[in-house]
This record gives C-alpha cells, structure tokens and sequence, in this order.
C-alpha cells in the first residue's frame, strides 16, 4: 500500500515543476555581476527608451507610481566618513513559480514556452492581485492614461504597445527584442544562438554588467556564470525560483556582501 | 415554523413558550398583521427625509467620485506601488463580514430551533442580502477597468480565453454569487407566507405586486410542508457556505508571500470576525430599526441580552485568535515579519489605530458579561458601534500595514488614502441605508407567521374546552 500513497505524492510533485505539461523551449535568464555595476542608471534609462514606459512627474513620483520596470536600488550601510553604498538593479525576476501567476484570475499574466513571465496587456482587468503578490514589487499599473507630448511621442518604439490606464505591466526581457531574434534565425533556419539577443539594460550597460541567455544551452554565457560561486538570487528563500541571477559583490575589505 | 405552544387549556390563559414576549399572550393575530402591513403602507415624513439623505449621500459621495475615478483612472485613489489595495478591499472585507451573521445566524437558530429568532431574522437576511452587494459593487470600485468585469465570469467566446481557476479571486467571484444567491433565495422563500399576508391586506398596485411575489400561497398543508422542506434545505446549505465564503475571502491575502498577509489562520480569523461584526452590527441596526418602526414590542431586550452572549463569545474568539496571530509571528522572528508587527503594533498612526481595535474589539464587548449590560440599550449601542469601528480598523490594518512593509525595504512607501476613497467609504454606508430604507416599506420586515408561533393560539374569551 505504501507505493500508492508515493506515486501519489509523486504526482502531486511532478504537476508542480514548471515545465510539467510540455518542455520549455527555452530559459531565457539573466545574470548580472554585481561586481561591475556601478549604479549609473544607464540600463533603466534605455528601458524607459525602448518599452515606452512614461515619465509621470516629481509629484507622482513621490507618491511611489514612478514607472520604471528596471530600478537601482540603493542600500547605505554606516555613518558618514565610512560609509558604505551598494547597488543592486532589480527588475521583473521572472519566477518559475511565480506568486502574481496564480493570483490573477483571468490568465493577464502567465507562463510561456520560453520560460517568461509574460503580461497581456489586453487580458488584464486591474485587480492589483498580481502586484501584491510579487515579492520584488517590480509591477506597475497606469494609474492614468499618459500623454507624450509632443514630439517625443514620434519617438515610441513601434514594436512595443503603448499600455492605457487601468492595466498592469512590468519588465519583459525585452520579449519584442527576443522574438525578432527568434524571427530571424527561423529565416536562416538555425537556432537562435548565444548572444544574438540583448535586451536594452544589457545593451546600454556601459561596464557589461548584464548578461543575457539560455539557460538550457549549456555552452552559453549566463549557464557558465550561473556555476559561479558569487552567484545567488534575490529572497531565494521564498522559493519563487526566479529567473534573475546574481553575482555577489566583493567588497574592498575582501569580504563579500549580499546586496 | 414548527410550532411549540403551551396554552394552558385548563383556564384558557396563553402563555408564551418563552420569555421573548413579556406580554405573553397580550399581542394577537390580527395586531402582528397589522403592525407588520402598518410599517410598509403608513409612511411619515422622516422616513422620506431619511430616504432622501440616503439616496443623495449614495449619489453625491459614491456614485460621482467613481465616476470621476472611471474617467481619470485609478490614480486619483491614494493607491500606489507597494500598496495596490487599500481602503477599497478594506470596505470589501468588512462589509462581506456584516454579511455574514444576518443569514448565518438566521440558519443557525432556525436549526436549532432558538424562538428568540423569529422577530428579528427577516431584517437580519436583509443585512446580509444587501451588505453583499455593497461588497460587490467595492470589488467593481477597486479594479483598474471595471467595465471588463465579465472577463472573470465563465462563458464561452470566440477568443477561447479561460479563467485562472488557481486563482484566489476566482474562488471569490464563484463563492460570493452563490452565497449572494443562495441567501436571497432564503430570504425569499422565509417571506413567501407573509407576502401572502401583505397580500391580502393591501389594495391598488401593491396588491398586483405582492400577488405575483406570493407566488398564489393559500397556506394549505402541503404548501407549508414543502416550504419547510425548502427552508430546512436552505438552512442547512448555507452554514458550511457562509464559513466558506469568509475563508475564501482571507485567501485573498493568505495565499500571497506577503509578510502580514500569508497567514494560515487568517481563515478561521476571517469567519470568526465576520460573524464578530455582522453580530454587532445587527445590534446596532435593531436598535435603530425597532425605534423607527415603533415596533419595540417584538424586539425585546430579552433578544439584545441574547445577542449580547453571542458577541461576548465571539469577542474572546476573536480575541484569542488575535493574541496567537501576532504571537506566531513575533516567535517566527523572521525580519520581514518583525517589521510588519513593528510597523502595525509600535508605528504611529497605526499604533493608535491597533491599540483603539483592541480596545473596541476586546475590553469593551466584556461589558456584557453582565446582564445589566446585555439589557441597556445605550450599552449595546455603544458596544456594537464600538465593534464595528474596530473590525473596519481590523481589516483597514491588515492591508495598509502589510503592503507597505514588503521584502525590499528599498520599495517601502507609505499608504495614505485620498478624498475619493474616503468619500466612498461614506458612500457605501449611505448606499446600505438606502437599501435597508426601501426594503423596510417594500417587504415584511418582521415574520408575521413566526412571530404568531410565538404568541399562541387564538381563543375565544372565557375558556377553551373542546
């Protein structure tokens, strides 16, 4: 009798790994060496540039509804003269098991083929239940509909939706920049190899500090870096299994530091 | 609806099988009839005035504030990024827990046969059926696009899009359309001999109307004995419902990751509170319902010294389940949860209101372990309303310390409400009142029929020899 009680606690196991009901094509992961950032801003600058992400304002902004997918976060450590400051670039961690996955009722966000977290902007009918739960507060709603004025609405990426009010969306991985790199190596008929897609932190990055890949593809960049001994992910220990790696800073004392 | 008389045939004196009715067998038939068709047809002009405050308080402080939300967008609510839900599900919650005592408590005596019951269950039903709907109508309020709100209904389209049935929200919208349903239908079905009753004593339009809603009842044995069978059903049906409902409701936040929210006692926390708050605010609503009607001869004392036992237990349940939430957490000494007790327990503005809560919710209600206190009405009102500021701060503290102290301190920001969200929080207390008021002239808010079970038999004078 035992063994059934154990193939039932298999199965009941086995319907909970991502990937359960059909492999992934692919799991797109990103690694970012603490070590090389130096907090100047430029990724989440070049987000705002290529996702459409409106600027609301100073008021708004003190309210907490700035819009950006991708921030710094800045922690100060001690008093004035031996202070220390650490950065760290936190965006949408793309969770495996993600918490916003099953609080939305009508599917708005969900899993896809290449192990992405993925928002549907038309889908979604505002129940914030997806942004409470997301451990990383990395969601964010339009509060309003936001205007460009002019002529910087000239200057929207066309391959990317510009959201209304009322919905939710939150970092991609640049999913627009991930299917043009899908599309063409369709074209030539081969896969899409390591380092064909960058996402627009990555690209800006001016010390490289963002890496980008599959992490199914043993011979890519982030699957030799995620062996790294510096790496670890954000609140592991809630076992989202999140799809952002990172690699610890070393502090000048020769002692390293999580964020 | 069964009937337990003890009428002394002896010397043909009715006696009162309980104490309900001090005056025994002093009220009859024809003066319940009466006193019952009386409140729906005589209206006076404060009933008009109150009507009239209701209806443009629900019009002035929810109706054009969620208009002008639905126009600008939900950034005109204090909401921002780590607190997406504020005082629009703490309204949403606390009125789903006033729900929960009208038809709950009404099934539970009817089951086990309580005969204080009879007078004030139908106006209790009615704070259930209408507090629902104030409920819904909040879960409307607080989505980014409300208009989209079928989405989460389950019917076939052509896009062959499906619903999350992991979600919690889903379980939601499954569990408060049946518990909103099943607790009109047994508001109905409780009402259909009385309707009957009305019926027969009315003349013009309301006779059209209360004929069609009485469905032709004649009151033969068999139309009694099937609406028993009905009513006993339905009794039962919805007591596992109701604790349902308010489990589902806390899931809502306990299964998020959220320190402060994802409690594994916040569902049994949940019912006992609801049943905590929807018992005090029946006390309150008697209070102001038997003076306005004129009917304090049917709710008696003996009803608020009963009610008063019922909120007593409820207050050291809710209490105890209180004393080991914050327990837990604090013995867990996690940091993130630290900090959400700290922020909610230790940090002004919420000290003052967690302290007021435990003030309210637990050291007042323990006036009632004495009877003086059971039976003052100035006690039970001042009591009751006491019980339902704190369980709105309960739920108000639950949100609003919770998201603001996330994981990332980096992301911590403060939650303050904005005029709009105050404004309908005014609103839907005016949009209930608007509800109670037109239900008390348009449907018997007291049961004729049981009330009668009570009362005795009619006797001719002089003896009742057979």
């Amino acid at each position: 009798m035992s063994g059934f009680f154990e193939r039932i606690a298999g199965k009941l196991k086995s319907y909970r790994e991502p990937g359960y009901y059909t492999k992934l094509d692919h799991k797109w992961t990103m690694v970012i060496d603490l070590d090389k950032c130096n907090g100047c801003e430029a990724c989440v600058v070049s987000c705002y540039a290529e996702n459409n992400l409106p600027v609301v304002g100073k008021e708004e902004c003190e309210k907490s509804r700035a819009f950006s997918w991708l921030r710094i976060e800045r922690y100060v450590e001690g008093e004035y003269p031996d202070v220390k400051v650490k950065f760290i670039p936190v965006m949408c961690q793309h969770c495996m098991k993600a918490p916003c996955e099953t609080g939305c009722p009508v599917y708005a966000t969900y899993h896809n083929q290449d192990g992405l977290n993925v928002q549907v902007y038309n889908r979604c009918v505002g129940t914030f239940t997806c942004a409470t739960y997301c451990t990383y507060d990395v969601r964010r709603f339009n509060w309003f509909t936001y205007k460009w004025p002019k002529p910087l609405e000239a200057q929207l990426n066309p391959d990317v939706s510009v959201r209304e009010m009322g919905v939710m969306e939150k970092c991609t991985f640049c999913i627009q920049r991930i299917r043009a790199a899908k599309d063409k190596a369709k074209d030539e008929g081969k896969d899409v190899q390591d380092g064909d897609i960058k996402p627009a932190c990555s690209q800006s990055c001016p010390t490289g500090a963002i890496y980008f890949g599959d992490l199914q593809d043993p011979n890519s960049v982030v699957a030799k870096l995620a062996k790294s001994p510096r790496r670890y992910r954000l609140l592991e220990e809630l076992n989202a299994d999140p799809s952002v790696i990172y690699l610890k800073r070393v502090m000048g004392d020769g002692n390293s530091s999580h964020e | 609806m069964a009937t337990h008389h003890t009428s002394d045939y002896q010397t043909g004196e009715l006696k009162s099988r309980d104490l309900s009715y001090p005056s025994g067998g002093g009220i009859s038939y024809k003066e319940v009839n009466e006193d019952v068709v009386r409140t729906m047809t005589q209206t006076g002009k404060w009933y008009y005035l109150a009507l009239a405050g209701a209806v443009s308080g629900f019009l002035a402080f929810w109706i054009l504030p969620w208009a002008y939300q639905i126009y600008k967008g939900q950034g005109v609510s204090g909401l921002n990024t780590p607190d997406f839900w504020g005082i629009y599900l703490t309204n949403f919650v606390f009125w789903i827990g006033i729900s929960h005592s009208g038809t709950l408590l009404s099934a539970i005596l009817f089951i086990t046969k309580t005969p204080w019951r009879r007078s004030i269950y139908r106006s209790a039903e009615a704070m259930t059926f209408f507090s629902v709907a104030t409920a819904a109508v909040f879960i409307f309020v607080h989505m980014g696009r409300p208009w989209n709100f079928y989405w989460t209904m389950p019917y076939p389209n052509q896009r062959q899009l499906w619903l999350n049935f992991q979600s919690p929200l889903m379980f939601d919208v499954f569990a408060i359309s049946t518990y909103a349903t099943s607790s009109m239908i047994f508001l109905y079905f409780g009402s259909i001999p009385d309707l009957a009753a009305v019926r027969d004593r009315v003349t013009g339009w309301r006779k059209q109307v209360y004929s069609a809603l009485a469905l032709g009842w004649r009151g033969t044995d068999s139309e009694w004995h099937w609406l028993f069978k009905a009513y006993t059903f339905f009794a039962v049906f919805i007591i596992p419902l109701a604790v349902s409902v308010h489990s589902i409701v806390s899931w809502d936040f306990a299964l998020s990751k959220v320190p402060g929210l994802a409690k594994t006692i916040f569902a049994p926390y949940f019912v006992v509170g609801a049943i905590y708050s929807g018992s005090a605010g029946i006390v309150t609503l008697m209070v102001i319902f038997r003076k306005a009607m004129k009917i304090e001869k049917y709710i008696t004392l003996n009803h608020f010294d009963k009610l008063g036992m019922l909120l007593l237990v409820m207050s050291l349940l809710w209490s105890y389940i209180n004393v080991v939430e914050v327990f837990t957490g604090w013995y867990a000494n996690t940091s993130a949860e630290n900090e959400t007790l700290i922020y909610r327990m230790f940090t002004t503005p919420y000290a003052y209101m967690f302290w007021l809560m435990i003030f309210t919710n637990t050291i007042l209600p323990l006036l009632f372990i004495f009877k003086k206190c059971r039976t003052s009405i100035l006690a039970c009102v001042v009591v009751s309303l006491g019980i339902n500021v704190g369980m709105w701060l309960e739920r108000y503290l639950i949100l609003t310390t919770s998201l603001p102290r996330k994981f990332l301190p980096y992301m911590w920001h403060d939650y303050i409400p904005s005029w709009v969200e105050i404004s309908m929080t005014l609103g839907s207390f005016c949009f209930f009142a608007m509800l109670f008021l037109l239900f008390v002239k348009l449907w018997p808010s007291v049961s004729i029929y049981e009330v009668k079970e009570d009362i005795g038999i009619p006797m001719r004078k002089g003896g009742g020899h057979h």
